[in-house]
C-alpha cells in the first residue's frame, strides 16, 4: 500500500472495528450498503446533542441560535464538499432516495406531459426508477432505458441514440452500487444538455470514492447519503441549480418551509429552506459535516488510490478462486465486486462468510434488472472503503475457500 | 452458531439433488412463491385427488436451505391429506422459529432443519416452500411472497 495511506491509523478511528464477529475479528465488506462511522463523527453528534441541541431557526434563545448555526455551518460544509456555487442550491433531504422522489415529484411531475421522455440506464439502482416510474404513471410521460453490455459498461452509442429533443430528463447513476461501474457521467450530462434535457446524478455510490465538483459536471441535480460517506443514517443530500429550485413548487408543506400563512394562501420561505419542511435530521447534519471533514483530511484521491490498489489486488485473488464469476468487469470501477460462485447461492456464501467474520452483501442490491441482465438471481458482493486492508481481502479469499468446501 | 448446524449432509445432499425436481405433467394445483431478499424463486405442481396429494414438483432457483427444503418437504407431503400437511407444516415451523424446541421424533429427515433456527435471517429461506404449497393447496392465484 502506498506509504502516505497509514490504513492502520485509519482504522483506530473507527470504533465498530475492533468488535469480533462469531469470535472473529470483523472484516467488513459492505460499506457500499452503508459505511461505519469515524469518532470524530460520532464526537461532533455527541457534542451538538449535549451542548447546543434546540429547534433550528425557531427561537431567539441561545441554544436555538447555536442549534442553526450548526446546522447551517452543515450546509455550507456540504456546498464546500460538492463545489456548489450558493448554500441555496443545498437541500437536506433523508437521502438519495428521498431527493430523487423531491425532483420526480416537484421538478418532473408538474412540467412532464404525454409525450415527453424520461431516460434512464440499466444500471440504476430500484431509486432512479422507481421515482420515474411513478413521474411516468402521474404524466403520461415515457421510461426510456440505455442498455448495457456485457462488462457491465453503458453503451454510450444506444444512450445517444435514445436522446431527443422528447427527452426531458436523464437520469443516471455515478457509479453503480451493483457492479462497481464508473460512468462517464460528465460526457452524458453534455450529451443530454445539447438535447436540452436536464440530468440528475444519482451520487449515492461515488461521493465516497472520488471528488464530486458539481459545477465542473455541470449536472441540474446531484444527490447523494451521508450513511455511505462515513456519516450518520437519516440525512443526504440534494444539489440542485438555483434556477431550477426556484421554479419548482414546495414537494412537502409544513413549518419552517413557509413564510407567511393564512386560510387563503400561503407564501413560500426562500432557497433553501422552501423545500425543507418540518423540524429537519440537525444532527444528521452536524455528523455530515464531520464526516466530509474527515474524508477531506484523509484526502479523497488518497482514499481512492488506497481503494483501487485493493480493488485490483481483491480482483486477481477471487479469479484465482476456481468456479467464481466477477459480475462488472467494467474498465473503471469503483471498489466494489459483485461475484458468483458456481454451485453455492449468494445467500449460503453470506452466510458462511459471516460464519467467519466476513460480512458482504448478498441479494439483488436493490437492482433487479441489473441482475436479470446477467442471468443471475443475486450476487454476492465485496465492496471496500477507507478503512480496508489487505488483510481483509485475504480473510475474504480464505472464508471463499471454505464456503467452496462446506459445498464440495 | 455452528456451520454445520445448518449446512448438514442431508441438506446438502438434498440441494446438489433435488429431489422431484421439475414440472409435473397432469398437475391441478399449481402456485409460485418468491423471496425478494434473496431472489429465491419456486414454482410447485401439485396433482390433488380431493384432499389428498397425490404427486408433486417444484421447480425453481435458491440458495441451499431453500432448495433442501423444498426438496425435503416434497418427499414428505407425497400421499398425504391436507389435514397431515397442515399438522407437519406446524411441527416445521416451530422446529424453525422456537428455541430450545424438542426435535419431534416424527419428522424424518425434515428434522435436518433443526440448525436453521439459529440463523434468524435463513427462516424465510426454509419456509418459502411451505407457504408457496399452502397457496397451492388453496389454490390461489396470485404469487406469495415472503416479505
Amino acid at each position: 500500500m502506498s506509504a502516505s495511506f497509514d490504513v492502520e491509523r485509519v482504522r483506530r478511528d473507527f470504533p465498530i472495528l475492533a468488535r469480533t464477529v462469531h469470535g472473529k475479528p470483523l472484516v467488513y465488506l459492505d460499506s457500499a450498503a452503508s459505511s461505519q462511522r469515524p469518532a470524530p463523527v460520532l464526537r461532533a453528534i455527541e457534542h451538538y446533542e449535549t451542548h447546543s441541541h434546540a429547534n433550528v431557526h425557531r427561537g431567539v434563545h441561545t441554544l436555538s441560535q447555536e442549534a442553526t448555526d450548526a446546522f447551517e455551518g452543515a450546509r455550507e460544509r456540504v456546498r464546500r464538499f460538492i463545489n456548489a456555487r450558493s448554500t441555496k442550491e443545498i437541500v437536506f433531504v433523508r437521502g438519495t432516495t428521498e431527493a430523487i422522489n423531491l425532483i420526480a415529484q416537484s421538478y418532473a411531475r408538474p412540467r412532464f406531459k404525454p409525450g415527453d421522455e424520461i431516460l434512464i440506464t440499466a444500471l440504476e439502482h430500484h431509486a432512479n426508477i422507481v421515482p420515474w416510474q411513478l413521474a411516468c404513471e402521474q404524466t403520461g410521460a415515457k421510461l426510456k432505458v440505455a442498455p448495457i453490455d456485457r462488462r457491465g459498461e453503458l453503451i454510450v452509442e444506444k444512450f445517444a441514440a435514445l436522446l431527443s429533443a422528447r427527452t426531458k430528463l436523464v437520469g443516471i447513476a455515478h457509479v453503480s452500487n451493483a457492479l462497481g461501474t464508473i460512468l462517464p457521467v460528465k460526457q452524458l450530462i453534455e450529451m443530454a444538455h445539447a438535447q436540452g434535457a436536464v440530468v440528475l446524478v444519482d451520487g449515492a455510490q461515488a461521493a465516497p470514492h472520488a471528488r464530486v465538483d458539481v459545477q465542473e459536471l455541470n449536472c441540474d441535480f446531484y444527490a447523494f447519503s451521508s450513511h455511505k460517506l462515513y456519516g450518520p443514517t437519516g440525512i443526504g443530500v440534494l444539489y440542485a441549480r438555483e434556477e431550477l429550485l426556484n421554479a419548482m413548487p414546495p414537494w412537502q408543506g409544513g413549518g419552517d418551509m413557509i413564510r407567511s400563512v393564512t386560510f387563503e394562501r400561503s407564501t413560500y420561505n426562500d432557497l433553501p429552506w422552501k423545500f425543507e419542511a418540518g423540524t429537519p435530521n440537525i444532527s444528521g447534519a452536524v455528523g455530515l459535516a464531520a464526516a466530509m471533514d474527515y474524508v477531506e483530511s484523509l484526502g479523497l484521491d488518497a482514499i481512492a488510490a488506497h481503494e483501487q490498489q485493493l480493488l485490483a489486488l481483491a480482483s486477481a485473488q477471487l479469479e484465482e478462486i476456481p468456479g467464481l464469476e466477477i459480475i462488472g468487469t467494467a474498465a473503471h470501477k469503483a471498489a466494489v465486486i459483485s461475484f458468483t460462485l458456481s454451485g453455492v447461492h449468494p445467500h449460503d456464501i453470506g452466510t458462511i462468510l459471516d460464519s467467519e467474520g466476513v460480512a458482504i452483501r448478498t441479494g439483488h442490491h436493490c437492482a433487479m434488472p441489473v441482475m436479470d441482465f446477467f442471468g443471475v438471481p443475486a450476487t454476492a458482493r465485496a465492496s471496500f472503503a477507507c478503512y480496508s486492508t489487505v488483510d481483509d481481502v485475504h480473510r475474504l479469499v480464505a472464508a471463499l475457500h471454505k464456503a467452496r468446501e462446506v459445498f464440495q | 452458531m455452528e456451520l454445520k448446524d445448518l449446512y448438514r449432509d442431508v441438506i446438502l445432499d438434498h440441494n446438489r439433488q433435488p429431489r422431484n425436481f421439475g414440472r409435473l405433467e397432469n398437475a391441478n394445483a399449481h402456485a409460485e412463491g418468491h423471496n425478494p431478499l434473496c431472489g429465491d424463486r419456486l414454482s410447485l405442481d401439485l396433482q390433488l385427488n380431493g384432499e389428498r396429494v397425490e404427486d408433486v414438483r417444484f421447480e425453481g432457483k435458491g440458495c441451499a436451505i431453500s432448495t433442501a427444503s423444498a426438496s425435503m418437504m416434497t418427499e414428505a407431503i407425497k400421499g398425504k391429506d391436507r389435514a397431515a400437511i397442515g399438522a407437519l407444516f406446524e411441527k416445521v415451523h416451530n422446529l424453525l422459529t422456537q428455541d430450545n424446541a424438542a426435535t419431534p421424533t416424527d419428522l424424518g429427515k425434515l428434522a435436518a432443519l433443526s440448525g436453521v433456527r439459529e440463523f434468524p435471517m435463513r427462516v424465510k429461506c426454509a419456509t418459502l416452500c411451505w407457504h408457496t404449497l399452502n397457496a397451492a393447496l388453496e389454490r390461489r392465484a396470485a404469487p406469495v411472497s415472503t416479505e
